[in-house]
């Protein structure tokens, strides 16, 4: 498979040598951050078109992350769709019909999407390749199906409507949090998918630099080894698929409030297709990966609404590209120059005796 | 007691049997080599005793417990600690993190535990480091720990996975056919490594097909042919038995076709 994830070189940075990072990676992430949460806010708070499709990066890139980990276990994953469903549906009733506040739907909502992808992923994640792929992919579908066939709790095709915006959150009489009705909306929910991705990105970093994202690495480069040396391999692949489960509904939340409505056609097979493809853009070795294609893809296909039937045919044509010339993603360009840190000791002595 | 005894080991691949109604013990502390000609079933009888392969008949016993339904990775935990014929490594991965991941059945820390770097998340890898650093240095592998183990120089490699099972702190070390494709200065180098192993009170039971290393290595051999034992004893005893020659070369006037 062409699924090459991580040069042990590139990861090995965090967990492995434990350096610390470098001035010039600690200073981009900050501008980054600082354009992301501040610049950008700040610059468009009055134009709500470019606050929602940022805020839409932002909250599919949420669901991406969660698939990117899948990939980390080496599955690919096309399911994902599924849960971001299963999350946006949970807190559609528990807010609508029982009245719950958002703020305690989200968490809710990922941890549903976990518990179904927990029980899932104990019967589907012992295949592997392209069974594992399409069984994913008919989830999807089977998924969308069954909220189309709901009945009265799902609200079949049209689903579940005039779900509230997320109100006031307080603790102990302190407004941390002021209802969103009551402020520039679009600009509350961009804070929101920005909290949301910042939370999300931060605990899939430290998971895939901990020494859970290197015993997740071993399983995607040789389960027997791993079996071999005491890893209970069902165990972990099953942790991994259900926090890439967790994510997914955390971001179906998000579109649930975002658009204040869900029916089952918001996220089909080509939603789940399209997170694979964010991640494969951005890069399967980094964490930002997932973030990086997401971002891009998505924007570039804002843009090229412009131009009308041509955008499909550009847009395929860039995916092809980027597949043919950059196959580890659009963050190996940055990773190419010499960062590949061989710690003082010399490469490998020569073989010594070179058998055949 | 031994440290593994294996009853009656019987597996059937359809009208196959690979291996049949085999019983051996491997004694504390020793170098036992089970040899055969090709497809005589030793592969499969060590995959039934790591449970890679669920055996049709018998036990395996190990250290007086029954381990024959037990899942595998729980075997490992218990000390029956395999390698594997090819190249079998983390091949993203450099040589001392093969081994750094190989630990994880030694740590003490949960999940949780490991990603919210709690006090025994950061004694285990310290340990985990260390320790990796020390096996790789006593298996003759210090020069290439930083090396990509998909960049190693094939000699190194099956050094690597025999570090990536020590790591596991194996009782009882299943090592599979651990000089094929060597020439002899490689085999040299290994039988020395295998016999510092044992030396740290590893027991060994390994399955190959260079005779000669395994003269020199073994302190008692059983001879496979057709899924069956067909000979144990040491070194000397199976260079001199008849079953022995004959299934390795055949009978002579057959051979020749007189």
């Amino acid at each position: 498979m062409g699924l090459s994830t991580g040069s042990g070189a590139a990861n090995g940075a965090v967990f492995g040598a434990r350096q610390a990072p470098s001035r010039r990676s600690v200073a981009l992430v900050a501008l980054a951050a600082l354009v992301y949460v501040v610049v950008l806010p700040v610059t468009f708070a009055d134009s709500p078109y470019v606050l929602r499709v940022l805020a839409t990066a932002s909250a599919l890139s949420v669901i991406s992350l969660g698939v990117w980990l899948t990939f980390a276990i080496g599955r690919i994953n096309i399911g994902q769709g599924a849960f971001a469903l299963v999350g946006g549906y949970a807190t559609a009733i528990l807010s609508t019909r029982w009245g719950i506040s958002f703020w305690l739907c989200l968490p809710l909502s990922g941890l549903v999407a976990a518990a179904f992808g927990t029980l899932l992923g104990m019967g589907i994640l012992r295949l592997r390749g392209v069974y594992f792929a399409m069984i994913t992919l008919s989830l999807t579908e089977a998924v969308r199906l069954a909220f189309l066939n709901g009945g009265d709790f799902t609200g079949g095709a049209p689903g579940i409507p005039i779900i509230p915006l997320p109100g006031e959150l307080s603790l102990l009489g302190l407004r941390l949090i002021p209802g969103f009705d009551t402020v520039n909306t679009h600009l509350a929910l961009y804070f929101l998918a920005a909290g949301l991705l910042i939370f999300s990105l931060a605990v899939v970093w430290r998971i895939a630099t901990s020494r859970l994202g290197w015993v997740f690495r071993s399983l995607q480069q040789n389960e027997e080894l791993a079996t071999s040396i005491g890893i209970h391999v069902a165990h972990y692949r099953v942790l991994a698929y259900a926090l890439c489960c967790f994510f997914g509904g955390l971001g179906g939340a998000y579109f649930a409030v975002a658009q204040q409505s869900i029916y089952p056609s918001v996220f089909g097979v080509p939603d789940s297709i399209f997170f694979i493809l964010y991640c494969f853009l951005g890069g399967l070795a980094y964490v930002a990966g997932p973030v990086v294609g997401t971002f891009l893809l998505f924007i570039a296909f804002e843009v090229l609404h412009a131009l009308q039937e041509y955008q499909q045919l550009i847009y395929a044509i860039f995916m092809v590209a980027v597949m043919l010339w950059l196959p580890d993603g659009l963050l190996s360009l940055r990773a190419r120059r010499p960062t590949r840190k061989t710690p003082d000791e010399p490469a490998a002595e020569p073989a010594r005796e070179n058998p055949s | 007691m031994s440290l593994l005894e294996v009853q009656g080991l019987t597996k059937r691949f359809g009208g196959l049997v690979a291996v049949d109604d085999v019983s051996l013990e491997v004694e504390r502390g020793e170098i036992l080599s089970v040899i055969g000609p090709n497809g005589a079933g030793k592969s499969t009888l060590f995959k039934l005793i790591t449970a890679f392969l669920t055996p049709t008949q018998g036990r395996v016993i190990f250290e007086g417990e029954d381990i024959t339904r037990l899942a595998p990775h729980v075997i490992a935990r218990r000390g029956v600690v395999r390698t594997f014929q090819e190249t079998t490594i983390f091949k993203e991965m450099t040589s001392q993190e093969n081994v750094v991941v190989a630990h994880h059945l030694r740590g003490t820390a949960s999940s949780l535990g490991i990603f919210l770097n709690n006090r025994r998340a950061r004694r285990d890898e310290a340990e985990f480091w260390e320790s990796a650093e020390r096996i790789l240095d006593e298996l003759g592998l210090g020069s290439v720990k930083f090396e990509l183990a998909r960049n190693l120089p094939h000699g190194y490699l099956r050094g690597l996975g025999i570090a990536i099972a020590m790591a596991a702190r194996p009782r009882l070390l299943l090592l599979d056919e651990p000089f094929a494709g060597m020439n002899a200065g490689e085999t040299d180098r290994t039988l020395d490594m295998i016999r510092g192993i044992r030396d740290r009170g590893v027991t060994v039971l390994l399955v190959e097909h260079d005779m000669r290393a395994v003269m020199r290595l073994s302190d008692r051999i059983v001879v496979f042919n057709f899924g069956a034992k067909i000979a144990e004893g040491g070194p000397d005893e199976i260079q001199r038995d008849e079953r022995v020659i004959e299934a390795y070369l055949g009978r002579e006037d057959e051979e020749l076709g007189v």
